[in-house]
């Protein structure tokens, strides 16, 4: 490579667009403005997404009467009285039951979904079988099937059978929603599992237990973690099923949310309270998987 | 192209090629631990779908019980020539294309702007991510109280403050309703988008884009026939998967606006016809309707991922 092309990188390309050369300025310098200008757009976009939900924020730590004005008021004094609303003191339903049946039932089904995920995963990654690929699209296919479609026949079981308004009905109904996305991304992370290193354990003499717990789960153990976090998301923001199966007994956190629906101006506050505690978790969750997250998400296609 | 999605990946057949004591015995053994999972996705997800193909064939209102009768596919002319039904299908076609094609054109913009180092690019990532950490129906509640509301949301109040007392004050659900919600579905699902266009991003070859550099291709060049053609199928399956999520949406119309002033989707409508009217045969046909949809979407998604299969593997 000659000097003059290196030199010609440095100072800009050949003129592609008829641009004269030395008519602006050095492209490092236009550069570095450019990425400023980048960087500014950045930010701003990020900062844009993320104003609904900072002034939501700013919103449930006002009064109700600072939280319903027009023009808004920025500069209101803050007040924790939305919150204290939101867990019953004003005499209001207690979101607690509704808070303890979510955590339940997203816990109990992510148990579950890990009972029933990891042997699959196991046997599709580890130790193959034959036409692993079709049991894997078969898990794939399920998830592909709109809730809407079984939604009727499980409400019609669950009526005649005393099981409307039980939350381990929802525990059964999550596991399934969640299991293909934990069995697809289980089996990537144990794919991951170098198959020399089984043989070499194997050859030393370590049987299956030892094998799974000194060899497979110090590797697999992250990815377990972050597919339990997102069966654990996607359970506890579920509205349809717990909207439809669910009353007063086993109602969980985003049915009571929709008690706000019709909600008016008085109980602004109160509803930006409860959207952000509710969401919480999630946004706790979310925030420490992201990039697992869309693995997930993507069903495992995007590393 | 040639191969399809139940050619065995060559890990596999080379795993599996290892000598091995043959027998039936072993070969359940190698396939007990997947039935547990199989067995239970089985009855939990496609039962329940036999039957509402079955009750689908019945002329059945929950509130008269022993007038359920057979009509054939009487239940499906019905759906397709009801006025609302019809428009509901539009509604979803409508609501799905636009909010899955407006977030992977935002989403590309933002994955594209954060694709390169500079100060508190992490920090930026956190706080584009946070709507589609959102419980839904919070998200939906602060769309229709916190920014629509015609009198205290915060849409209004902006406008109050940039154009005094006599700025305009619309009712920003009443008057688009539709939009109201696609605009809120487009703010939760573009972080989605940009996420999975960010790790294809960051998936390109280095050496090739310096290499073009190299030949001179300025940054549209790179963009247009580099990053473009590698991105495809990341946007193919942000497309895909977006589509099968927002096709199934229901918190966002149930809670923005219930699924009045023409927003009920399917989802929506098979929620309300066996919920409110009672109709068990008219809302299993109107469900079965939204299975054929999402089978045609799922086709091609099944193509998609097994395409980045291939990819996976040519690159291993």
């Amino acid at each position: 490579m000659s000097d003059a092309r290196v030199h010609d990188i440095r100072t800009g390309p050949a003129p592609v667009n008829g641009s004269r050369p030395g008519a602006r300025p050095p492209k490092v310098l236009r550069v570095r403005t450019r990425g400023a200008g980048l960087t500014l757009a950045a930010w701003l976009a990020g900062l844009l997404f993320f104003l609904p939900i900072a002034w939501m924020a700013l919103t449930s730590f006002h009064s109700e009467e600072d939280a319903a004005t027009n023009p808004p008021s920025v500069a209101a004094s803050l007040t924790l009285d939305g919150y204290r609303e939101f867990f019953g003191a004003g005499g209001g339903a207690s979101p607690w039951p509704s808070l303890i049946n979510s955590f339940v039932a997203s816990t109990a089904s992510t148990l579950l979904v890990l009972v029933l995920a990891l042997p699959a995963a196991y046997a599709l990654s580890i130790r193959p079988v034959k036409k692993w690929t079709d049991v894997l699209f078969f898990f794939l296919s399920t998830k592909m099937l709109p809730v809407v479609a079984g939604l009727l026949p499980i409400y019609l079981f669950a009526k005649n059978t005393d099981f409307l308004d039980n939350i381990w009905l929802l525990v059964i109904l999550y596991t399934s929603m969640n299991l293909p996305i934990a069995v697809w991304m289980m089996q990537s992370f144990l794919s991951e599992v170098p198959v020399a290193i089984i043989e070499a354990a194997q050859i030393d003499g370590a049987r299956l237990p030892t094998i799974l717990a000194r060899v497979v789960a110090p590797i697999a153990l992250p990815g377990i973690a972050a597919t339990s976090l997102i069966c654990f998301i996607f359970s506890w923001n579920e509205l349809l099923f717990a909207r439809v199966l669910t009353g007063v007994v086993a109602q969980t956190a985003p049915v009571f949310l929709t008690g706000f629906i019709t909600s008016q101006g008085l109980f602004l506050a109160k509803v930006c309270a409860a959207s952000l505690v509710i969401s919480l978790p999630v946004l706790a969750a979310g925030f420490a998987a992201q990039d697992k997250l869309v693995q997930g998400l993507s069903l495992g296609a995007v590393k | 192209m040639t191969a399809t999605t139940s050619t065995p990946l060559p890990r596999a057949a080379e795993r599996t090629s290892a000598p091995r004591p043959p027998g039936r015995l072993r070969a359940w053994a190698t396939r007990a631990p997947l039935l547990p999972a199989l067995i239970f996705m089985i009855a939990v997800t496609q039962l329940p779908f036999v039957a509402t193909l079955v009750i689908s064939f019945f002329d059945w209102n929950a509130l008269y019980p022993d007038a359920r009768s057979f009509t054939g596919l009487s239940n499906y002319h019905e759906v397709l020539t009801d006025a609302d039904l019809r428009k509901s299908v539009w509604t979803t076609i409508l609501l799905t294309a636009t909010v899955v094609l407006a977030s992977l054109v935002i989403g590309l913009g933002l994955a594209l702007l954060l694709d390169r180092r500079f100060r508190g690019r992490g920090v930026v990532r956190t706080l584009l991510i946070a709507p589609f950490l959102l419980v839904p129906v919070a998200a939906a509640l602060l769309w229709k109280h916190v920014l629509y509301n015609p009198e205290y949301g915060l849409f209004n109040g902006v406008l109050h403050w940039v154009g005094g007392d006599g700025a305009s004050q619309p009712d920003w659900i009443s008057n688009t309703p539709l939009l109201a919600i696609e605009l809120s579905l487009i703010w939760q699902w573009t972080p989605f988008m940009m996420l999975i266009l960010l790790a294809g991003l960051q998936s390109r070859d280095t050496e090739l884009i310096e290499a073009a550099r190299m030949d001179g291709a300025n940054n549209w060049q790179v963009f247009r026939h580099l990053t473009l053609p590698h991105l495809r199928r990341y946007l193919e399956l942000g497309a895909l998967l977006g589509s099968i999520y927002i096709v199934q949406n229901f918190d966002a119309v149930f809670t923005i606006t219930s699924g009045g002033l023409g927003t009920a989707n399917l989802p929506y409508t098979v929620y309300q016809s066996f919920y409110q009217a009672h109709e068990n045969g008219l809302a299993s046909a109107a469900g079965v309707l939204v299975v054929i949809g999402s089978i045609i979407i799922a086709t091609f998604a099944l193509r998609v991922v097994s395409s980045l299969f291939r990819e996976e593997v040519s690159r291993a």
